[in-house]
């Protein structure tokens, strides 16, 4: 649904993304990662037919966005970053506006402005001042008009950007809920809001693309680095141990199990040790290390699995420029 | 141009929220009808004749003044705000986006004008004045406006600050309005030439109630050339 290829944009000296190519197949909720000035909003409007790519190709919904800029905006729902809003209008009237720019038939109009409103609990507030709302209120007019048309893709810029917890919590669901019948791509530079709503990640940092991370049940399953081309997978296999015991006992016990891999003594206090026991990936031993571990007499305190967060696949990433720049 | 309505009509409803209109419409009104007033009594009492168009001529600079200020939010506020994002990435074309505005500052005018009816009004209620050349006068003030607005709309492209789009509007405007003074100063051709170019120039035949197709054809020239230069204006603004 959309593809980017070798996008870069320079503004004279400055070159705000280089090299940028992802694609976004049909339904998914895509994540666009990265902290600010990382050229995640340069990119989209380059999607969005907002400015022209110095250089590179996009194409979204099958329309370049360079020699078809009329058909692709017809496609798009796009929210701004800074949700820019005509405040004079009612929020009624305006989704009639954006209703009619967009294409919406007439017919069609005033059913399709209803059920944005009831989409973005909006209910209630059709005839208030856009100005008079608050700012949670004027985000949820702003992604009624990116949906009023029900087009396939919608692109969104920091869409939780300065909202309260609540209303935070609420528009996630909302565009969690917006896959699968649309395919979505949102920016954002907050690390568990992308692992919560979206399926998978694209990292971008200082203009170009990091890697990409795909997430499986809201965890880290695979890493694809776009600096070294590896690909990893992020089981890591791993699982956390505090033991009560000797660990001169413990340590031969564990690394004589053949489904471990390896066992590593973090610390030990009081007798009490904590270690790390890596094994084969995809398959789950903590019940086995439970009973080797009570079989053998000593207390099992603590065990769980380790699993990498988005915060260590962010890192690792984006690290991986700066050792090699 | 099936989104020019909907433009129009957004337009039109932003300039009624704001109180510009309102000062504009009530400013021009006023001194129009004052500069009436005062000048149809001085006439009729020591002159034993009058006509409009003194009062045509003093309107058109009036004009001056008051229509850039109906020109500067066109594009300068969608800028400033970020609205211009939203309706650059919706599927509208610029030049249905610079029409629809142009239309509903048109349209504005027009009111500010007809308010001044009034005027021709009472000299119709108490005596029998010759239509026609009030008509016309009114035409060509109308077309002098779609030039100014034209021109206005270019100047409120280029900028996101509505005050530098309504000076540098009206500065242009008056350069152009003044150029055809040099035309005595110079030599035949280029004076010739440079009071063509004037915009007050092809209004004294209006004021005066004489229709000139020339005429007509140089507002309308004028007023598409700046219309055509604001679209080019705005697509460009999306390549830097």
């Amino acid at each position: 649904m959309i593809e980017a290829e070798n996008l870069t944009k320079r503004y004279g000296e400055f070159t705000a993304i280089e090299g940028v190519t992802f694609n976004v197949d049909e339904g998914e909720v895509v994540g666009f990662l990265g902290p600010n000035a990382a050229g995640k909003t340069t990119t989209m409007r380059i999607l969005t037919c907002f400015m022209p790519a110095t250089d590179g190709v996009a194409r979204v919904a099958g329309y370049d966005v360079f020699n078809s800029p009329l058909e692709v905006r017809k496609r798009i729902g796009y929210l701004p970053e800074n949700v820019p809003l005509y405040i004079e209008m009612t929020v009624r009237s305006y989704l009639n506006f954006m209703a009619k720019t967009k294409g919406v038939e007439r017919s069609a109009r005033r059913q399709r402005v209803g059920s944005a409103i009831e989409l973005c609990g909006l209910g209630g507030f059709q005839d208030r001042v856009i100005g008079k709302l608050s700012k949670g209120y004027r985000q949820r007019v702003g992604l009624a008009q990116a949906l009023i048309h029900d087009p396939p893709v919608l692109i969104l810029d920091e869409p939780t950007i300065g909202l309260d917890p609540r209303q935070i919590i609420e528009i996630r669901n909302m565009i969690k809920n917006l896959g699968g019948e649309h395919t979505v791509i949102l920016s954002t530079h907050i690390l568990p809001e992308a692992s919560m709503i979206c399926s998978r990640i694209i990292i971008i940092n200082e203009g170009r693309i990091a890697g990409t991370v795909t997430l499986k049940d809201g965890k880290v399953a695979v890493i694809e680095s776009s600096t070294s081309g590896m690909v990893n997978l992020a089981e890591s296999g791993k699982v956390y141990l505090r033991i009560q015991g000797s660990s001169e006992q413990v340590l031969p016990e564990l690394g004589s199990n053949q489904q471990i891999s390896s066992v590593q003594l973090e610390s030990e206090e009081d007798g009490v040790g904590t270690y790390v026991v890596a094994h084969e990936a995809a398959i789950d031993i903590r019940a086995e290390l439970a009973s080797v571990i009570v079989r053998n007499g000593w207390g099992l305190l603590e065990l769980r699995p380790v699993e990498m967060t988005l915060e260590e696949a962010f890192l690792e990433l984006t690290r991986e420029k700066v050792s090699m720049g | 141009m099936k989104n020019v309505p909907a433009i129009f009509v957004r337009e039109m409803k932003a300039y009624f929220v704001s109180p510009i209109a309102y000062v504009v419409l009530v400013v021009f009104t006023l001194l129009t009808g004052y500069f009436f007033a005062a000048y149809f009594n001085w006439a009729t009492r020591y002159q034993g004749e009058a006509d409009m168009r003194v009062i045509f001529l003093n309107m058109s600079i009036t004009m001056l003044f008051v229509v850039p200020l109906m020109t500067m939010r066109l594009f300068a506020e969608e800028k400033r705000t970020g609205t211009i994002e939203i309706l650059m990435t919706s599927p509208v074309t610029d030049a249905e986006a610079v029409l629809g505005k142009f239309a509903a500052s048109l349209a504005l005018f027009t009111i500010m004008l007809a308010l001044t009816f009034v005027c021709p009004l009472f000299l119709i209620m108490y005596s029998t004045p010759d239509i026609a050349p009030m008509a016309i006068g009114y035409l060509g003030l109308f077309l002098l406006g779609a030039a100014f607005l034209a021109l206005g709309t270019v100047t409120s492209s280029i900028t996101r600050n509505q005050i530098v789009a309504a000076l540098i509007s009206f500065v242009a405007l008056l350069g152009l309005w003044v150029i055809g003074w040099m035309s005595g100063a110079v030599g035949s051709q280029i004076g010739k030439l440079l009071s063509f170019i004037s915009l007050v120039e092809h209004f004294e035949d209006f004021s005066k109630g004489i229709i000139d197709t020339k005429h007509i054809i140089y507002y309308v020239s004028f007023a598409s050339f700046f219309l055509f230069l604001a679209v080019k204006l705005v697509q460009s603004a999306k390549w830097k």
